[in-house]
């Protein structure tokens, strides 16, 4: 490095911090709007990759400028964020402020370790913040003996997204039974030509959710008095149809699949149906990730041959921490965070948002996808509110029910499933127990 | 001071190095051993209970933890042996002067510096059955297509296959060290006697080169016992519970349903599995001399 060199870049660094200084400099005189009541004070929040803190953290600017708050935000995927969460929550000296949550999912397993901060008084204070907003099924989705312990944000549903394009070319209409489900699947499903009729999830536990729907409609349920039912007559009826509509109509390797890989493959076009939770639709009808964003359908769910009850679920809902040191600051911005205001923004960039208004709001579902807002009020009716069995040791349970889906894939239905059901009916039954959730 | 300092100057310079190691390596070691009594778990809620040695008698009749032996043993034993096979012929190949051959030992080393997670997504898309080149290479050469990672029998050959792309270039590297530092006395007299390539390689460099084999297996065999990324990312276990190995399984039960009581327990029998098979090869190579 000669002599020149050297001076052009010790000019560049002092150029560096000047123009750092200057922004230190900037941030000593915050603009003077709103009442700056949370100024000097730093919120941690944990959220998952989803859609709704996308939305989310394009206002976070515009929270700090008015309360004079700096949020910090991390981002984890889905188990990620519970293992984090847990992690931090077990060692007790957790610095979170406010996480967003699963309360179908570990909504059990947190309030038995008493780490999410009973929001009841907060909720009372806060008139037009408008607790009444929330249907009651979501309220009770978040409220454990009494006490509230999160705010639902995102509700979705089971629902049926199709190919417009191939249902008309086949003269076909959207289905609305189980029996014509897997009728349109089978004249649908050509793999020599790169199409398969159907999809939905086939990984282990994954699945169990999307089975649920199809659960239902047969007339089985996951636990009944404290004892689990995934053994009974209707529930293998529904097994055995899963397995077999996903083995003879399905794409091959959908054992190993979430709902990523569900999602990618209909919306490069190789699926004509695909049976999954609303809030997918987002990636479907985005042109820069779909190849067929103009060619989506979405149709309710289709009836078994006992009804009609799929699904209608707080998949996602935001808390405040138990172990947080500004637990005032922590319920301002999930106030905030889960205001109309924000909510309709975060509506309108894809997700399906949990508040009544919202979707009463002619303005608001003139803009969404056409089709979504009418099956969200078909299925609001008629809908059951959870997509899994509900006790504290889900995850193992789904794990042991996930086994029974996957054996039933592979053999098409054809396989011994009353067996494998009735272990994964003892499996569960030991975990209700052990959690005293059961009754023996 | 001084004097104390002189005295026990022997003991005084290793010491940090003992810290080091208790703190790091032995504390770890002894929590989780001390968690394996315990009934510890997130979804039982209240403080953890001494419970003995209940949970390894549940992991003794856990058939999820034989499943996961099973298949751990499975794909150790089959990644490896493939492993050993080529990277001795690899290292024979590079061992002779050829152009190129910086260029390919330096290409060796690719896949061993990629990260897993990356290593596990490419292959991911590759063994994809409907859209995946995996497929479509086995088409072109008039095979019948595979279902790979999606199907319970050929899951484990399939992540074998990655092990094996990745860690034979580790074998080959080994094996060449070791042939480099080999003795040419033997050779020149088998040649003399009139010995064939074949026979050469057979009752010369191989008997030779035994020692230096068996380290690489060794290594290499540790190492594959505890594959976990990979197979976290290709599988996570799956389909069903046909790639769940003793590592994913002890993280399902850990970080999926917080059973820390338990999962600590798999982890100690994950340990002792490792440290027998290595006592075992030690002992094997003093009692044949290599």
């Amino acid at each position: 490095m000669n002599r020149m060199n050297r001076f052009l870049v010790v000019l560049l660094v002092l150029g560096l911090m000047l123009s750092l200084a200057g922004c230190g400099g900037d941030k000593k005189e915050p603009a003077k709007s709103g009442d700056q009541k949370l100024a000097g004070k730093t919120i941690r929040v944990l959220m998952a990759n989803h859609p709704y803190p996308e939305a989310l953290k394009k206002l976070i600017p515009e929270f700090e400028k008015k309360t004079g708050a700096k949020v910090n935000l991390e981002s984890y995927t889905e188990d990620q964020l519970t293992q984090k969460l847990t992690v931090e929550f077990t060692s007790g000296k957790s610095n979170v402020d406010v996480f967003m949550t699963r309360p179908l999912q570990e909504g059990r397993l947190f309030t038995k370790n008493k780490w999410y901060e009973p929001l009841n008084a907060q909720i009372e204070k806060s008139g037009d913040w408008d607790w009444k907003d929330f249907p009651k099924s979501t309220a009770d989705a978040v409220t454990y003996s009494g006490s509230i312990n999160s705010v639902p944000i995102v509700t979705e549903w089971q629902t049926l997204f199709y190919r417009k394009d191939l249902f008309e070319k086949a003269g076909l209409k959207p289905p609305t039974t189980l029996e014509e489900l897997e009728a349109a699947a089978k004249k649908l499903h050509n793999p020599d030509a790169g199409m398969y009729g159907i999809v939905s999830r086939g990984q282990r536990a994954n699945a169990v959710t999307q089975l649920s729907s199809y659960l239902y409609n047969f007339g089985g349920d996951w636990i009944k008095d404290g004892k689990a039912v995934v053994d009974t007559p209707e529930a293998i009826k529904a097994f055995e149809y899963y397995g077999r509509l996903l083995h003879d109509y399905g794409p091959p390797g959908v054992t190993n699949m979430h709902w990523p890989q569900a999602q990618a493959l209909m919306a490069s076009g190789k699926v004509a149906m695909w049976t999954d939770a609303s809030t997918l639709l987002a990636g479907l009808i985005d042109p820069a990730k779909s190849q067929v964003a103009d060619k989506i359908g979405i149709a309710q769910f289709p009836a078994g041959p006992k009804g009609n009850h799929p699904f209608l679920v707080v998949p996602w809902a935001m808390s405040v921490s138990a172990q947080s040191q500004q637990k005032d600051a922590a319920w301002e911005f999930l106030k905030w965070a889960s205001s109309k205001e924000v909510m309709v923004k975060a509506q309108l960039a894809g997700n399906t948002t949990s508040r009544t208004s919202i979707w009463n709001d002619a303005e608001v579902v003139k803009k969404l996808y056409p089709g979504l807002a009418d099956d969200f009020k078909k299925v609001g009716p008629i809908a059951t509110p959870y997509d899994r069995p509900l006790m504290t040791a889900v995850v193992e349970a789904r794990d042991a029910i996930g086994e029974v889906i996957v054996k039933s894939i592979e053999s098409g239905g054809k396989a011994d499933l009353a067996d494998a059901a009735k272990k994964a009916a003892a499996k569960v039954d030991e975990l209700l127990n052990k959690a005293g959730e059961g009754k023996k | 001071m001084n004097e104390f300092i002189e005295r026990n100057l022997r003991w005084l310079f290793p010491l940090p190095a003992v810290i080091f190691i208790v703190a790091m390596m032995a504390f770890p070691v002894i929590f989780t051993i001390g968690v394996s009594l315990t009934d510890w778990a997130m979804t039982t809620g209240g403080e953890p209970q001494f419970i003995g040695l209940k949970n390894y008698q549940d992991l003794l009749s856990d058939s999820r933890f034989y499943n996961a032996v099973w298949l751990t043993v499975y794909f150790t034993v089959l990644a490896v042996g493939v492993e050993t096979v080529l990277g001795v012929g690899m290292a024979l190949i590079l061992n002779r002067e050829f152009a190129g051959k910086d260029l390919a030992k330096g290409l060796l080393l690719l896949p061993m510096v990629a990260t897993p997670v990356a290593i596990g997504l490419a292959w991911t898309l590759f063994y994809e059955p409907s859209i995946g080149l995996a497929n479509y290479a086995l088409q072109m050469l008039g095979l019948p297509a595979s279902k790979w990672l999606a199907s319970p029998n050929s899951v484990i050959p399939a992540l074998a296959i990655v092990d094996i792309w990745q860690w034979t270039p580790m074998i080959a590297l080994i094996v060449m060290a070791g042939l480099a530092s080999l003795p040419q006395d033997p050779f020149e007299a088998a040649m003399v006697d009139g010995a064939t390539p074949f026979q050469v390689f057979r009752f010369v460099t191989l008997p030779l080169l035994m020692p230096t084999i068996l380290v690489a297996v060794i290594l290499r065999g540790i190492d594959a016992f505890k594959t976990f990324d990979i197979i976290l990312t290709m599988t996570a276990g799956g389909p069903g519970f046909a790639s769940e190995t003793l590592n994913i399984y002890a993280y399902n039960l850990g970080f999926g349903y917080f059973r820390f009581g338990m999962a600590s327990t798999a982890l100690v029998a994950l340990l002792a599995v490792v440290l027998g098979g290595s006592l075992i090869v030690l002992w094997m190579r003093k009692r044949f001399d290599y």
